[in-house]
């Protein structure tokens, strides 16, 4: 390992800006990216939930 | 023989692609996250410090599984659009589209990663450079192809002209990769060649490899989550959707 020190490590060799613009840019827009899936597949759920429970409630109504 | 190549073509109907996905995905996550941890673990604590570029070259380990990611994923999402063009599979269309927004990000990341490299070294942010400018092209091809289908309704047209659109970007995929050697570029060689031994240390090697394969296996189980949320919201009319989500 050739890190002495946590601060020579986040230093980078007075790389830091780069590396870890570099590094952060990506941990934040894989983290980012899954969440947004995520969300757009329970988006369409719910949606298909509504609609489903609408159809339900329609009956019910007809039944009546 | 007849057996397997049924059983192949039913994962083509959205029907039983959709659960099948699901299955995939966690273990995809599991190799991503494995291969990330030693990939990273490897590129800050096992490869030694570049004699020429410090530890600013460290970089590296992220900007080549991106950029090669963006090429790859361009390959798969223009296979399965020309798949769903000449089959017309309801699946390949999907798959396409799916991957479209990732391709995007790694090519995003590959020029952001790219221009925070480029800036230490070679003293700018950005030159108009064979291979930067084609890595450009390909962005604006993801976002031309996300585009083109958004702005269409029918999703089976919009399935089609995505297609045309990216089959002809494909010529641009050997121009990106043959770029450093057919022009004089200011842009490094490719630092892995097929016919002769790496130009680099054998840990910075591994490092590599092990980033490539985790932003590979993060592609595809992220890629996989998009194509269950656009399988249902084209499917939503189906009777086996209804089921589906109770």
């Amino acid at each position: 390992m050739q890190w002495n020190s946590v601060g020579e490590f986040f230093a980078m060799g007075g790389y830091a800006l780069y590396v870890w613009g570099s590094f952060g840019a990506c941990a934040l827009l894989m983290i980012a990216e899954p969440f947004l899936a995520r969300r757009r597949l329970s988006d369409v759920r719910k949606s298909l939930a509504r609609e489903r429970l609408a159809d339900e409630l329609e009956l019910q109504q007809k039944n009546s | 023989m007849r057996q397997s190549i049924i059983q192949w073509f039913r994962f083509a109907s959205p029907q039983s692609f959709y659960p099948l996905a699901g299955r995939m995905i966690p273990w995809f996550w599991a190799a991503a996250i494995i291969f990330g941890i030693g990939g990273l673990w490897i590129s800050f604590f096992v490869a030694p410090t570049d004699a020429q570029q410090g530890e600013g070259y460290r970089i590296i380990f992220v900007h080549v599984p991106a950029s090669w990611m963006s090429m790859f994923i361009y390959l798969v999402m223009a296979f399965w659009a020309g798949l769903g063009l000449v089959l017309n599979t309801r699946v390949s269309g999907m798959m396409a589209q799916a991957l479209a927004p990732t391709g995007a990000l790694m090519a995003a990341l590959s020029l952001w990663t790219g221009a925070l490299w480029g800036k230490p070294m070679w003293g700018a942010w950005w030159v108009w450079d064979a291979r930067l400018t084609s890595e450009l092209i390909l962005f604006f091809l993801y976002l031309g192809f996300m585009a083109l289908q958004a702005a269409i309704d029918d999703p089976r047209r919009a399935d089609k002209a995505g297609a045309i659109l990216a089959l002809v970007g494909v010529v641009n995929i050997p121009i990106i990769y043959f770029s450093v050697k057919w022009w004089n570029t200011l842009h490094q060689g490719s630092t892995i060649n097929l016919n002769k031994a790496p130009s680099m240390a054998q840990t910075m090697l591994w490092g590599m490899l092990l980033m490539a394969l985790s932003f590979w296996m993060y592609s595809i189980a992220v890629a996989l989550m998009r194509v269950r949320a656009i399988i249902l919201e084209r499917e939503r009319h189906t009777e086996w959707v209804k089921h589906a989500v109770e």
